[in-house]
């Protein structure tokens, strides 16, 4: 490890092409964003960068990542203001002109530097009954599950989420709905919903229906266009809406 | 309010944009129709008084808005102010009976 500085705040935004100009959010609810010069590479992606300043500009900095390679859901961040998985994104995508903003996701609260506490956003998925529950034991046939019925395809649009929070970072609902559960988890009941195995379908409508579930949905469609893995959370919680509209109507919940 | 009346208000509320829209769209034709032609407030009373299609089309009108417009500021009051509860649900009420005793007032003015 080198005994480089970061270099000062505001040290300005003209990056050359040999080095990025980095700016990271440092300290808690209380901070600030820092400067930092980092060399460019090819095929560099964010984490790579936010890597390289806490190996050797910085061991300081906290960050979280895992697996590296868009699997585990663990390196989301703010990047130049959208949420991303850092993991896959490349440098060359999101700051051509050579300067990057990297901030803590948002909706969240703020451990230190680009660590949040996902406590909430995963209590949330545990609300909306994320949970499977079946019926069957060990000794009933398989369940028969056609991949293409609708509901098998509704769960094949759903299924791929990693648990980032890159679109709760960008719900605007959220924002103003503290209690609202978010996409992620909406998500993740209608998945669910979709599970002709599962058996707890009243219920988990009924912890998802209203004011803090998928009802406070404004479609602003955020979330889709925020998902890494080109989930729609929108059009699954467009179908909770109907569905529990339809339940609510016939007395079931 | 329960979560199963938080689904039928939002159902309502839905329901009711759809009315509103098709409402929306004859009202405007109507104004357009009567500038155009130049009606006076005498001659658009002459075809409003004692019409029961137009008090009947008038009246849906404003029993949509009384539904659709309370609720819509429910939430705008719950996300711009942090402000929720009885008393919130209490104001949408209020507002819900308010605009439907105006628009009926309005409503039989041309009427009667």
């Amino acid at each position: 490890m080198s005994n480089e500085k970061p270099a000062a705040t505001g040290a300005g935004s003209g990056a050359s092409r040999a080095a990025l100009n980095v700016r990271v959010w440092r300290g808690a609810g209380e901070g600030s964003f820092q400067t930092y010069e980092v060399p460019r590479q090819e095929s560099q992606t964010v984490l790579d960068v936010v890597t390289h300043i806490q190996r050797v500009i910085d061991p300081s900095l906290s960050y979280r990542f895992a697996c590296r390679v868009g699997v585990c859901g663990s390196c989301a961040m703010n990047v130049n203001g959208k949420a991303r998985w850092t993991c896959r994104t490349h440098v060359e995508k999101v700051a051509a002109d050579g300067n990057l903003e990297i901030a803590p996701l948002s909706n969240l609260p703020v451990i230190k530097d680009l660590v949040t506490d996902m406590k909430e956003f995963f209590d949330k998925w545990a609300r909306a009954r994320g949970r499977f529950a079946g019926a069957r034991t060990r000794d009933d046939d398989f369940a028969r599950v056609m991949p293409d019925s609708p509901q098998r395809r509704n769960v094949d649009a759903g299924i791929e989420c990693i648990g980032c929070g890159a679109c709760y970072s960008a719900c605007d609902v959220v924002q103003s709905n503290p209690a609202y559960l978010g996409p992620a988890a909406l998500n993740r009941a209608w998945t669910l919903h979709n599970d002709v195995r599962d058996v707890m379908r009243v219920e988990r409508l009924a912890s998802v229906a209203g004011d803090a579930g998928c009802h406070a949905c404004h479609t602003h469609t955020s979330c889709s266009e925020r998902c890494p893995k080109q989930i729609s959370p929108t059009l699954g919680i467009a179908g909770l809406k109907r569905a529990a509209a339809v339940a609510a109507l016939s007395g079931e919940i | 309010m329960s979560v199963r009346a938080q689904t039928l208000i939002w159902l309502a509320q839905r329901a009711s944009a759809a009315v509103l829209a098709l409402c929306v769209m004859v009202h405007l034709a109507t104004m357009i129709y009567a500038v155009k032609s130049g009606l006076s407030a005498a001659e658009i009373l002459g075809r409003t008084r004692g019409n029961y299609a137009w008090f009947g089309f008038y009246a849906l009108f404003v029993l949509a808005v009384a539904v659709h417009a309370p609720i819509g500021l429910r939430t705008v009051i719950a996300e711009s102010f942090g402000w929720r509860g009885t008393v919130l649900d209490a104001l949408t009420v209020a507002t819900g009976i308010a605009l439907a005793l105006w628009g009926m007032r309005a409503v039989l003015g041309v009427f009667v």
